[in-house]
């Protein structure tokens, strides 16, 4: 059971909304704790696109992806800001009163906070392993079809199907194929993504007869209560059966909503329904600001999430600090701004 | 104009109008064509605007690039002739093309 870590705002999500969202809370004091799914920032800006150019950030006429993340880490990074990686917020309990709201979080990793405020940054939804399009994967996953390796071992002397064409497909195809009992790899094509020693190190093990590479698409599976025995390929050639108690498909990332549905927000079309003066949702004291959130006239942009933010904490600030008056400053002209950005 | 038809998983053929220079996806959204949803707005990351493309069209449409092939991987029942339509641009060489939607996506 670990210790609850008591701050001012939780905020979901790490990617660029997220990010800048602590700037904006650190001008006003306001400590942050950020949760995200991935194992580190940036969010859809460094997971999908992060040697893409960005046209459109107020103020730079282009910026990739990641530049724009690592911008943003180095804006905020007087703040110091802490980051929980590779969790997901599961349990959002109501602790306090609308006029001074506290919450009690609990992620996947068993990790509690407790905050005056939350603030949902996230974006599309947190990113989930795709599911491949077979009927019927569902009864066997967390039994025999599993999206991650966690424990290598859970898979020693059994028949391993891994499908894909990626660095995540050939990596593990290299890592597990000494264990297995057989290991066959099936892709679509025979031309892969993955890096070329990767690739050449499979084809060397296929060469050698220590494992097999189908091509073609799994379109079937067989077996009881959740235990796989069999997968079927189309391949070329027609049907090929498939010796099959352990599946691992590699079929990139997709974003859900997940447990933000369970909270008792308002939601409309997945998305959260806020104000415009504050951007709260229908829960007081929480926030949702980014491709989250729905108001008329929405735009999904960053620069809109930007906004969101600092007019998000104007309100935030209240809550944690209802003795206190809010002047408001320029980071231009008051010393004490720029101070705390260790710029004075 | 480019004629363009879709035929959905049920056999039901539907014929729309479009412009050049769009694309094959962006036309069934706009027309309200069923079983394509197009997830990811159009940017070859999502494989669910996935399209069978009759002869003698399949070859006119030109070679999937690299990144189309990529998210093919992801697509239910892939053929020789599939696309994703988001990656098809109307030109007038496929006036009469029908395209063919897969009775599920991703």
């Amino acid at each position: 059971m670990s210790e609850t870590i008591t701050t001012d705002v939780v905020i979901i999500g790490a990617g660029p909304i997220g990010l800048f969202a602590v700037f904006e809370l650190g001008l006003l004091d306001i400590k942050c704790h950020l949760v995200d799914i991935l194992s580190k920032p940036g969010g859809q800006c460094a997971e999908l696109y992060p040697e893409k150019p960005i046209y459109d950030i107020p103020g730079y006429p282009v910026v990739t992806g990641q530049g724009l993340v690592d911008n943003l880490l180095q804006q905020i990074e007087p703040f110091h800001p802490t980051f929980h990686f590779g969790e997901m917020v599961e349990g959002l309990e109501v602790l306090g009163t609308p006029e001074a709201p506290s919450f009690r979080l609990r992620t996947s990793g068993g990790e509690i906070f407790e905050s005056k405020v939350v603030i949902v940054a996230a974006g599309g939804g947190s990113f989930q392993p795709k599911k491949p399009p077979i009927d019927g994967i569902e009864a066997y996953e967390q039994k025999s079809v599993f999206y991650a390796v966690r424990k290598m071992d859970d898979f020693r002397d059994r028949n391993i199907v891994i499908v894909g064409g990626g660095d995540s497909a050939l990596d593990w195809t290299l890592n597990l194929q000494p264990i297995a009992k057989r290991l066959t790899l099936v892709h679509r094509r025979d031309d892969f993504r993955a890096a070329p020693h990767s690739v050449k190190a499979m084809r060397d093990l296929v060469a050698w007869g220590k494992m097999d590479l189908q091509l073609g698409q799994i379109t079937a599976l067989a077996g009881q209560d959740g235990e796989l025995s069999n997968a079927t390929l189309k391949g070329a050639d027609g049907l090929v059966d498939l010796a099959c108690e352990r599946l691992i498909p590699f079929f990139g990332l997709t974003m859900k909503l997940g447990p933000i549905a369970d909270w008792g927000l308002n939601l409309h079309e997945n998305l959260i329904p806020v104000d415009t003066e504050k951007f709260e949702t229908n829960v007081p004291g929480i926030f949702a600001i980014g491709d989250i959130n729905t108001y008329p006239g929405k735009l999904k942009l960053i620069l809109s999430g930007f906004h969101e933010g600092a007019l998000a904490a104007q309100k935030a600030h209240r809550y944690v600090y209802p003795d206190k008056k809010l002047t408001f400053q320029y980071t231009t002209s008051s010393s004490s701004l720029q101070k705390k950005l260790g710029v004075h | 104009m480019v004629k363009i038809t879709y035929v959905d998983s049920f056999g039901e053929a539907r014929t729309i109008e479009a412009e050049e220079g769009t694309t094959v996806m962006e036309n069934a959204i706009r027309n309200a064509i069923p079983e394509i949803v197009a997830e990811c707005g159009g940017g070859c990351a999502c494989a669910t605007c996935h399209v069978y493309v009759d002869e003698p069209f399949y070859d006119l449409t030109g070679k999937p690039s690299d990144k189309e092939e990529d998210m093919l991987d992801f697509a239910y029942q892939v053929q020789p002739n599939s696309r994703l339509s988001c990656q098809i641009k109307v030109r007038p060489e496929l006036e009469g093309m029908i395209v063919r939607t897969p009775d599920r996506q991703g």
